[in-house]
């Protein structure tokens, strides 16, 4: 797990991030506990107030689940319910912002399209 | 659940007022930021909380009873100091029984834990230490007393980057095992930014800001964009600083942005951190905010 912080998010929310991402990438495995609120507030010096707000985060969207006397554990299903929350987010969180920064350019629909399809042309020579 | 409240706090030094009307509480089991420039009052106002010296005015409570001249007060709290108050000639291990007498009960094998941690030999007399060792001496006491406020005025003076390190994180340990309340004074705000649940910033003698950490960041903004278009966006509000770089301005704002303003689409807005905004703040600029 690496945290990178920046100034513009709270840091519960940049918490709940690096948690989320590190089960989507299988660093902490379905099933399998997660580190304690004291590991994670020792070793990036965060208060552990905060660092519990942001698993309360991820308790709230069904990700991780608290087994009482033991610890935080990653919720079976979780990787399946960020993807599925993620495909959600995509149109918003990229799709509108591809096409308003398109515009900005003057960009026509077609060239974006255009662009998208040499895209996946130079990923798939790439590969 | 005991807490300690300051009310109307006013220090003179012949003519100089060094602290004016400081009010704020500490409640239990809390990490608070004590932040101000060099001179701008925070050692005196560790002191006077912990009785070391006596106020011009106003009052320090515990549990509404006054903390001033109270034993049973004064038992709960301890101020860790850039004074050394120990013999040169004393053993570690000595000054450790000393604060235990004094104390009635001392932690040692979070003592003997940490001294081993920073390499710190107890038999080791207290004069032939470095100024980092006394920092880490008068450290370790700190941790290991059975009060509920703790004041650390600069306690990493003096210590590397890995003894730093070593102290925050064994800070967050023995605060998770034995929550307390903790008031840390700091020129290394941006080490310790997250650490912290509270933050006082005081400037010249006053509390400037007095609020949770992440609503303070969360109500300071840089706005960054062509220099007209920026001031226009600015104009009216609280702002405390700029930086100008050929037409590109940053004005930085501590406060509520008008939400009735469109953000014009060349300005760039972001959080500012709370070293930046200290420095911004204490510069001489800027009106008293609530955070």
């Amino acid at each position: 797990m690496e945290f990178n912080f920046n100034s513009t998010e709270p840091i519960y929310q940049q918490v709940a991030e690096q948690l989320t991402e590190a089960i989507f990438s299988g660093s902490f495995a379905e099933n399998e506990q997660i580190p304690s609120t004291t590991e994670i507030s020792k070793q990036f010096h965060i208060n552990p107030a905060t660092v519990l707000k942001g698993m309360n985060l991820l308790v709230a969207k069904e990700l991780i689940e608290k087994r009482r006397g033991i610890g935080m554990f990653v919720k079976v299903g979780a990787v399946a319910t960020i993807e599925q929350q993620r495909r959600e987010s995509f149109y918003t969180d990229y799709i509108l912002n591809l096409v308003t920064e398109a515009q900005k350019l003057g960009l026509s629909q077609e060239k974006l399209i255009q662009l998208i399809e040499r895209g996946y042309q130079d990923d798939a020579n790439s590969n | 659940m005991t807490q300690i409240q300051i009310s109307n706090i006013s220090k003179k030094f012949g003519h100089h007022n060094v602290l004016q009307d400081v009010s704020l509480t500490l409640q239990p089991n809390t990490i608070y930021g004590l932040f101000g420039r060099n001179g701008a009052g925070k050692s005196t106002l560790l002191n006077i909380i912990a009785n070391r010296i006596f106020p011009s005015g106003g009052a320090v409570e515990m549990d509404n009873q006054s903390a001033i001249e109270n034993d049973r007060a004064l038992a709960n709290m301890f101020l860790m100091s850039e004074i050394d108050m120990y013999s040169e000639r004393m053993k570690i291990e000595k000054i450790f029984k000393q604060t235990e007498l004094c104390y009635g009960s001392f932690d040692w094998g979070l003592a003997r834990k940490l001294a081993q941690k920073f390499d710190l030999k107890l038999d080791a007399k207290f004069g032939g230490l470095s100024t980092g060792y006394h920092s880490i001496v008068k450290l370790i006491i700190g941790l290991s007393v059975p009060v509920n406020f703790v004041f650390f005025d600069e306690p990493v003076l003096g210590l590397d980057a890995n003894h730093r390190e070593l102290f925050y994180q064994e800070l967050l340990q023995t605060y998770e095992e034995r929550p307390r309340t903790f008031l840390i004074s700091t020129h290394l705000i941006e080490e310790i930014a997250h650490i912290v649940e509270h933050v006082f910033m005081i400037d010249k003698g006053k509390i400037v800001i007095d609020g949770e950490t992440e609503s303070i960041v969360a109500n300071s903004y840089a706005v960054t964009g062509p220099k007209k278009t920026v001031e226009e966006y600015t104009a009216g509000l609280n702002v405390i600083g700029h930086n100008l770089l050929g037409g590109l301005q940053t004005s930085y704002v501590y406060g509520q942005l008008d939400d009735n303003r469109i953000i014009p689409d060349t300005v760039k807005l972001e959080h500012v951190d709370l070293q930046k905004l200290f420095v911004y703040l204490t510069n001489g600029g800027g009106k008293h905010v609530e955070g």
